[in-house]
This record gives structure tokens, C-alpha cells and sequence, in this order.
């Protein structure tokens, strides 16, 4: 077909061994440093469209009528759809509820929500056309908190809900709610010589992944449709894009194209279902690509947080019991708030030991922007609120905040507030140890250049606002626990399928899986894996489309424990298939076939001894091995809705930071020097990327520390300042040098031993920031971002 | 209108191109030079940019009409681009681009729409082994700033280099992995005089 740099195979001869455990490069980097990988919006076909979504312009309203006919009257437009146009009874999607509208039916639920979409022959008159598209919007009152989602008498978001959570939460307008109680935390509490309270906020933060949402839609010929996209999860989308559209399942058949980023914010359809309608309806492709002003609009965003948090501690230092009231605002649609409920709850204490807690976590339905799966994942809204609590009971104690953590850490064995036993190793205090012990950035390091103030080190940077007047320097820690993986229950497999051939009278893996490659390396690794298993230096890594079976999502940093395990396991079946066909051959040979323990390595069959038995390409010959096979780690199981009681995670990830900032007292500037981050990964299957992830996720808790934040105007509901010119996101001259160090104790339950590692340092970043602001500020700060009003007073 | 200038030394003339699209619309949708990204398409994060007459810009904010006559370069020409400069007497970089030279520079030997065949540029080379791609969204940005940096300055100071890329948002990495690229390419440069 003609479309431009259709994802094609990647084969990388390595020069070196290249297995698990080296930091062997990407097998798509050239591609990415010469222009030539295709990224979702690079798709093209030479007679296609361009496809345009007309979103709300309110919040939450009745649509009286839709008028399209000015807009379909336009030369060069092709198609003008609204909800009448959508071909079944199906007319919801989403991951969990299906309470997603494709296009607004009734009315509309939150600002930018998707009302009309238009094809037309060029992107901008498309945009013009579905300017021209007249919509009678009736206002609604709006729900944008608690207080007003809650009331007895409240307009309800979602009128007639029959979802499964209905039962059990107090209003309809609240989503899901969890609550944890275990021990006796009123009991406990008696016990405590002090008690901190704090209420905090957390804002909501964007995940922002620079390659826009984007693809191609291609009509083909036995009337389904074949869709190039961004995504983190094909198989889930098709699950959710067939009964729109109508078909079943195996006639839309997608194909995962260039991902720019991802973070969560891929987890939720965007412009897959409309493309796909606008191709089936006009029969010709259609592409869609947002601009960064709509992209605000395209994808879910970190849940915003109210926290309530109460701890306990004796005077020597021990925790006696913590009470929390988490409310996440998860905006007009479900999306993934049950789950992000769950995780913020049962990880609501940190990796502490608390034995008597009372927790409550609930997700609301509102007119606000919808929130869902944004890295870490519920998780980071805990950690900032219990991190800066440990710093209050610290300071109320008069103990040193590391020495506190330490002294309160989780082990190998702590029991979660689910009662689930943490059963691999939990080195909480030797992460915070690691990260105290670290040397300190020199004092005043704007003056290392020499006698004349560099403004380029200072807060402020080249806006030339200070030379060091004014400005203090402050310290702070904070360590996080993340689980790894779908939690409650889940059924959170994955497929590979693995062939092994001689291929030019060498010895090649093919390893093909669904996993989307968001930028993380999965590619890497999956060939690393298959060298080590199948002791091939060849690897090719097919496209992830929907031909194999589902690998889950790229998300809740479990893909290289999952899709990495289901390749792992793949290959070993192969290598036993393989191991068979050399017995057949040559067994007669020699004792070892029969009796050794056997691996492939170097391209050939050797004992564990070391001893050569016979070559690959003598074995295979022109015989194929070729195996597509699930794998699943150990089950979970749900938290119980009035107890929260279940063995309900997978693996947990640990990682601690300790922030060094400075902050121009006058101006209410904050510059970040040094962000160290400890991390155990378990194994490091590539230790090039897994640094790269956490420096990657340490920046962006940094960010929601100092800047990122949506802002939503509480009378309207409106988005304020969806553009990169007003979300801002960190420049390399607000990211400080971030020294990594990685710890590897193996998690006996996992592939390798490894952990997950990409969520992790999102947690801690945050808080650790925020502790160093107050320890140079001496202000309490409870809300993130920290604007600098907040830092003058102003 | 139609729109004629040279990209990657290879004269192009676009047809039919509306006054309003961009000069990063017309790379990526009419020239079949995807390589230049669109991730805000409003100045902001520095994906998009290319060289213009030798000089870095967002090609989103030039409009089509405004490189009549001129000189582009965009990521798929880097590594011509790079070899022909050190082959030109300059392996350091730092003898700087004037408009002249820049305009006098042509593509040889390999395919200049897609870069294909061509060695990679030193600072191609160092984003790779350094591990700062990583989505690679940003990456072809980041390429056509560091380079030019290079250019300049041989051997940028780790504020040098955060001054110079500035203007180009990584979502990914934490930037951490492309100071070392930066650093990388300077230091292998250094060792080639």
C-alpha cells in the first residue's frame, strides 16, 4: 500500500553478545536520528482525507440541535457526522464503564468534549468547515467538587448509571469508592504523643507526550478498516472500536504505529473511533492529527486531588496509626478512576509500617476535564500528601526526616493495609541512606564559573532577575512505593509469539508481540531476551498489530515484566522444540543430548558444562520452531469493598529522592540543582534505559512540583491554558543533573528478578521537591505546583 | 502558489500550496519529509526545527511562502550536511555557517529525501549511543539545534548546551542522557582534528 513508512521490521545484528543485563542500543534509534520512523502523524496514503473534531464549547449542557449543513455544503468536504450518524446501537465506549459518548448524544459533559467530526480533502478546510457547524447549547449547572457532586440534591453527571460500582459507592455522582480499615486507628491513636494533620492538593497535571494523538484510517475492501495508530494498548482499543463501528472484530485490524510518548494518556481512545467512522463513511482513508490545542482536550489527564491525612507517632518515633480521606476528581467520564481509586487507597500509608489505619478513597464524577492513567497512577497523589506528613511528625518530634522514614520503613514482609504480605525485598531505608550519603552540590554553584555571578544557575536563570540576593538554599527527601502491573484481580497476561529459523545460513529469532513500543524500549529488551534464551545474535522484532495475540497495556510499568516474561517463556518453549529436533538429529551421537542440562548460545547446542554438542543452522536446517504462547505472572485478587482487605498486587517499586533547590525569596523562583533519585529495579535488563526511565520519570514529578498544572476555571469549568505556551513543562534549563542509583535485588517471583521501574520515580520526585522549597523557605506549602505567589506571599 | 527552494540540496517546487500552511506543513505533507515533527505547532517545544539559510527555526512559524528562493535543511539532510561541512576543512565544527556557505551547500551521493545510505552525523551517532532517544519525538529537533551548537561552539560548557536547547521540550528523558550525547559528540569531534 502506499502509505508512508508502514511500520516495517526491525533487525538488529548485534556486534557484541547483546543479552539481558547490557546496555545494548535501540533497534529503532537510527531510524528516530534520521527522520525515517514513522510516527502516527507521518502516515499518508495518496488519496486520503483529513479528519477534524468540533468539540464543546461549555462545560455541561443540553444540545437542543445540531445544524450541519452549511458545513457539508463546503467544497472539498466529504463528510459531516454527529451522533445520529453512528452506525449501531453501540454508541459508548470506555475502558471500564462504557459511559464514553462517541460524539455528545443529549448533551455535553465537559468542556472540549467531542460533539461533530468532518473529513475533507485539506486539514484546513476541514477546521473551517466544522467551524461552520451550528450547535444550541442549553447550560447546565455544574458539578466541579466534592461539596457540589455530593449534594442531597445535585444534578447527577451520568442520569440512569447501571455500571457495577453503583451499589456500593454513597452518591451517583461519586464513581467508586475504597475503603481500607484495619487495626483500630481511634485505639491507636491513644497511644500517639503527637498527631499532625494536614490537608493537601495536588493539581492536575498533564501527561503532555510530544507526538500529538494522530493516525490513519484505511477503508478496505471486505468492508472493515485498518487503523495506524498511537496507542498503548491495540487489543484494548479493538475491543472498544468494533461495536461502535459495527464489525467484528478481526475485519479492524490495527497496526501500532510511531508512539511520540505516552504516559498513560494513550490508555483512552481519542481520534481512533472517528477516523475509522470517517473512512467507512466516505470509503477513502482518512487521517487525523490534533494540534497541541486539541490534544489538551484528546486524552485524559492526572486526577486532581483533595487529601485528608492524620498521623500518629510516640515520642521515640514509631507510627501509631494514620486516618486518610482521599478525594480524586475524575472528571465528566469514568475512564480508569475505579482503578486509580484502588491504587491510591492500598497505597495510601507509603512504605511504612502502620499497623491501625482508617482509609477512604473516592473518585467523583464532575464537569471537569476527564482524568485517568497518568504515570504512577494514583500512587502520586498519596506519596506528596504522606511524605509531607513524615516531614511534619519529624519536625514535631525534633528528629531528622531520613532517620523518621528510617526508622518507620517497610521490609520484606510488612504487610500493606490490605493485609497483602510485601513478599520480596522492600530496602526502603537503604534507598533513603543512599540518597543522604550522596556528596552535596557545592553551595552558591552560580559562583563555580568564578567571581561573576553565572545567571544561568540561578532561579530565574537568564531572565537575569537575581545575582544571588535573596536567595536560600534547601534540602528534602521523600521515598514512594508503587505497585507494578494491573492490580484487583486483573487478568494481566500477555502473548508472544517467537520463531526460530536459519535465515542466510545463520541462526534468526523472530520475536512478534501486540506490546506498544512507547519509547521505553521493550524492543531492546525483547531482543535481548531472545539472545539470551535462544543464543541467536539476530533478532528481528515484527510490528505490534492485533495478528498476535493481546500484551496488555504499556502501562503501570509491567511491560517488561510481562511481555518480557511472555517472550522469555516463548523462547524457552522454543528452545525445548528446538532441543527435541537436535535430539532426533544427533542424539545418537553423543550421552549429553540425553543426560546434560542443555543451553543455546553463540548459535549453538552446548552442555551446562560448556561442552559443544552441535550448531543451530545444523539442527534447524530449513525447519522452522514458530510458537505464540500467553504468559501470566501469580494472580491477584479484589480488595474487599467495606474492608479493603486482598492480596490484590503483583510487585511493588521502590524508589527514594533527595532534592537540593534554590529559591529567590523575592521573587518567589525556584531553581532545582540536583534531584538524586536510589531505585531498585531488581535486575536492570538494560541499564542505559533503565536510567533513562527514571531520569525521564524523576522530571516529570519535578515538574508537577514547580509548574504543571491544568488549570480549570472553577465558575465555568473551562480548560485555561491548553498550549505548551501556558502548560509548562520542564526545559533542560529547569531540569537540574539527576545522579541515578540502582540497586538490584531480585524479586524471586519475576522474570530475572526484575521490577518495574517506570512509574516509581514519579512518586518521590514531587515530594522531595517540595520538602526542599519548604526547607528553604520555611513556609508549609500543601499544594502542588508551588507558583511563586505562594512562595512571596503575594 | 507555488513554492520553490531547496531542501537538503535537492531543488523542490510545491504545488497548489495554500498562503496559509506552514513551512513544516509543506515537508511533512507535500514534500514526503516527515522527519521535521509536529508536536505543538506553535513555536513552543522545538520539534520541528530545521535550518533555514543556516539558521535554526521552528518551521512551523514560517510560512510556506516565506522560503521562496532559500536553503532548508532538515533532519534527513543532517548527516550530508555534517559530512560535507568537515569535509569542507572543518572537522572541529566550529568554523560557523555564513549564509554564503550555506547556500552554496548541496547533498551528494545519497538519497536526499530520506538520508538513507548517508553515515550518520557525529551528533546522530552520540544521541543513539548515549541513550537520549528514547519516544524520539523531539529527537530530530534536538539533532538540528545540537548540531548547529556544535557549529559554533566546539566545546560547549554544560550551560552552553542547556542555553542552546533551550527550545526543545523532551517529554522522555530527562534531558540527563542528551547533555551527555552533546558532550559525547564535542569530545569524539575533538578527537578527529
Amino acid at each position: 500500500m502506499a502509505t508512508t513508512g508502514t511500520p516495517t521490521n526491525i533487525t538488529q545484528g548485534s556486534k557484541t553478545k547483546g543479552g539481558i543485563g547490557e546496555s545494548t542500543l535501540r533497534p529503532d534509534g537510527t531510524l528516530k536520528v534520521t527522520g525515517e520512523f514513522a510516527y502516527s502523524s507521518d502516515m499518508w496514503h495518496e488519496d486520503m482525507l483529513w479528519g477534524h473534531t468540533l468539540r464543546s464549547t461549555v462545560a455541561h449542557a443540553e444540545i437542543r440541535s445540531i445544524d450541519v449543513s452549511e458545513a457539508l455544503a463546503m467544497s472539498g468536504v466529504y463528510a459531516v457526522l454527529t451522533y445520529d450518524d453512528l452506525p449501531t446501537e453501540v454508541k459508548n465506549y470506555g475502558l471500564e464503564i462504557q459511559d464514553t459518548p462517541v460524539l455528545a448524544h443529549g448533551k455535553v459533559r465537559h468542556h472540549g468534549e467531542p460533539v461533530a467530526i468532518v473529513a475533507a480533502d485539506h486539514p484546513e478546510t476541514a477546521r473551517r468547515a466544522a467551524a461552520k457547524i451550528k450547535i444550541d447549547y442549553a447550560e447546565l449547572p455544574l458539578i466541579t467538587d466534592e461539596a457540589s457532586a455530593t449534594a442531597p440534591d445535585a444534578i447527577l453527571v451520568h442520569e440512569n448509571r447501571d455500571d457495577h460500582h453503583i451499589g456500593h459507592v454513597p452518591h451517583p455522582n461519586i464513581v467508586h469508592r475504597q475503603p481500607i480499615v484495619r487495626g483500630d486507628a481511634d485505639e491507636a491513636a491513644k497511644r500517639a504523643d503527637v498527631i499532625v494533620k494536614g490537608e493537601y492538593t495536588f493539581g492536575m497535571q498533564d501527561q503532555a507526550f510530544l507526538g500529538p494523538e494522530s493516525g490513519l484510517a484505511v477503508p478496505s475492501e471486505d468492508g472493515g478498516v485498518e487503523l495506524y495508530v498511537a496507542t498503548q494498548w491495540l487489543h484494548s482499543d479493538l475491543r472498544q472500536i468494533a461495536p461502535v463501528l459495527g464489525l467484528p472484530e478481526e475485519k479492524v485490524r490495527m497496526t501500532l504505529s510511531g508512539v511520540g510518548g505516552a504516559f498513560g494518556g494513550r490508555e483512552d481512545l481519542s481520534m481512533q473511533i472517528h477516523a475509522c467512522l470517517l473512512a467507512l463513511r466516505t470509503g477513502k482513508p482518512v487521517k487525523i492529527v490534533y494540534n497541541r490545542f486539541e490534544s489538551f482536550f484528546g486524552h485524559v489527564h492526572r486526577h486532581p486531588a483533595k487529601l485528608y491525612y492524620e498521623h500518629g507517632a510516640t515520642k521515640d518515633g514509631k507510627l501509631t496509626h494514620m486516618k486518610c480521606k482521599i478525594v480524586l476528581d475524575g472528571g465528566a467520564y469514568a475512564s480508569a478512576s475505579p482503578a486509580v481509586v484502588g491504587n491510591a487507597s492500598s497505597l495510601s500509608v507509603g512504605p511504612y509500617v502502620i499497623e491501625d489505619v482508617d482509609i477512604e478513597a473516592i473518585a467523583l464524577y464532575s464537569n471537569n476535564p476527564p482524568c485517568g492513567a497518568m504515570r504512577g497512577f494514583g500512587a502520586v497523589q498519596a506519596c506528596f500528601a504522606y511524605e509531607a506528613q513524615m516531614d511534619k511528625l519529624a519536625a514535631k518530634l525534633d528528629m531528622d526526616p531520613v532517620e523518621f522514614r528510617q526508622l518507620n520503613a517497610m521490609e520484606q514482609g510488612t504487610l500493606l493495609p490490605t493485609g497483602q504480605p510485601v513478599d520480596s525485598p522492600a530496602p526502603v531505608a537503604e534507598l533513603l541512606r543512599r540518597v543522604k550519603t550522596r556528596p552535596l552540590p557545592p553551595e552558591q554553584q552560580w559562583l563555580a564559573a568564578g567571581e561573576q555571578a553565572d545567571v544561568r544557575a540561578l532561579p530565574g536563570g537568564l531572565s537575569n532577575t537575581t545575582h544571588g540576593e535573596g536567595v536560600v538554599r534547601g534540602v528534602g527527601y521523600a521515598v514512594g512505593i508503587k505497585n507494578v502491573g494491573f492490580s484487583e484481580g486483573f487478568d494481566d497476561y500477555s502473548t508472544a509469539r517467537v520463531r526460530m529459523e536459519v535465515v542466510g545460513g545463520e541462526p534468526v529469532a523472530t520475536v512478534h508481540t501486540a506490546m506498544a513500543e512507547v519509547g521505553q524500549g521493550g524492543v531492546t529488551v525483547h531482543a535481548q531476551i531472545a539472545r539470551t534464551e535462544l543464543g541467536v545474535t539476530q533478532v528481528t522484532i515484527q510490528p505490534a498489530d492485533t495478528q498476535v495475540g493481546s500484551a496488555g497495556s504499556t502501562s503501570a510499568s509491567r511491560q517488561t515484566y510481562v511481555t518480557g516474561g511472555a517472550v522469555k517463556n516463548t523462547c524457552e518453549n522454543v528452545r525445548e522444540k528446538v532441543l527435541e529436533i537436535g535430539r532426533r538429529k544427533f542424539g545418537s551421537y553423543h550421552p549429553a543430548w540425553a543426560t546434560a542440562e542443555l543451553l543455546l548460545e553463540g548459535g549453538k547446542v552446548v552442555t551446562d558444562g560448556g561442552e559443544v554438542l552441535a550448531d543451530l543452522v545444523d539442527v534447524l536446517e530449513d525447519e522452522a520452531v514458530d510458537l505464540e504462547l500467553e504468559w501470566r505472572h501469580r494472580p491477584t485478587e479484589a480488595f474487599d469493598l467495606r474492608t479493603g482487605q486482598g492480596n490484590g498486587h503483583v510487585q511493588y517499586s521502590f524508589a527514594a529522592h533527595r532534592a537540593v533547590v534554590e529559591v529567590d525569596t523575592e521573587l518567589g523562583l525556584v531553581k532545582v540543582v540536583e534531584l538524586a533519585v536510589a531505585q531498585d529495579v531488581g535486575k536492570a535488563l538494560n541499564p542505559l534505559s533503565v536510567v533513562g526511565q527514571i531520569q525521564g520519570g524523576t522530571t516529570q514529578g519535578l515538574g508537577v512540583a514547580v509548574m504543571e498544572e491544568i488549570i480549570v476555571d472553577p465558575k465555568t469549568a473551562k480548560v485555561r491554558n491548553p498550549s505548551f505556551t501556558d502548560y509548562l513543562i520542564p526545559t533542560i534549563l529547569d531540569t537540574p543533573t539527576i545522579p541515578v542509583d540502582v540497586l538490584e535485588l531480585a524479586d524471586d517471583h519475576a522474570p530475572y528478578g526484575l521490577r518495574g521501574i517506570g512509574e516509581a520515580p514519579t512518586l518521590s520526585s514531587t515530594p522531595a521537591v517540595l520538602a526542599a522549597i519548604r526547607n528553604a523557605t520555611g513556609l508549609e506549602l500543601n499544594r502542588t505546583p508551588v507558583r511563586p505567589e505562594h512562595l512571596t506571599g503575594t | 502558489m507555488r513554492v520553490n527552494f531547496t531542501v537538503n540540496g535537492r531543488k523542490q517546487e510545491a504545488d497548489d500550496v495554500w498562503e496559509g500552511e506552514s513551512l513544516l506543513y509543506v515537508l511533512r505533507e507535500r514534500m514526503g519529509l516527515p522527519g521535521s515533527k509536529n508536536a505543538c505547532e506553535q513555536g513552543e517545544c522545538g520539534s520541528c526545527t530545521v535550518r533555514l539559510d543556516g539558521v535554526p527555526v521552528c518551521s512551523c512559524l514560517v510560512a510556506a511562502g516565506q522560503v521562496e528562493g532559500r536553503e532548508v535543511v532538515t533532519v534527513e539532510g543532517l548527516a550530508d550536511f555534517a559530512q560535507q561541512r568537515s569535509a569542507s576543512g572543518c572537522a572541529t565544527g566550529a568554523c560557523g555557517t555564513t549564509l554564503q556557505d550555506a547556500r552554496q551547500w548541496s547533498a551528494q551521493g545519497t538519497d536526499s529525501q530520506t538520508g538513507e545510505g548517508a553515515e550518520l552525523s557525529p551528533i546522530q551517532q552520540a544521541f543513539i549511543d548515549a541513550g537520549a532517544v528514547q519516544c524520539g519525538f523531539c529527537t530530530p529537533g534536538l539533532l538540528v539545534a545540537a548540531d548547529e551548537l556544535l557549529e559554533r561552539n566546539a566545546e560547549p560548557s554544560d550551560a552552553d548546551i542547556r542555553e542552546a536547547l533551550s527550545g526543545n521540550l523532551c517529554r522522555c528523558t530527562g534531558y540527563e542522557k542528551i547533555l551527555d550525547a552533546v558532550r559525547l559528540a564535542a569530545a569524539r569531534q575533538e578527537e578527529t582534528v
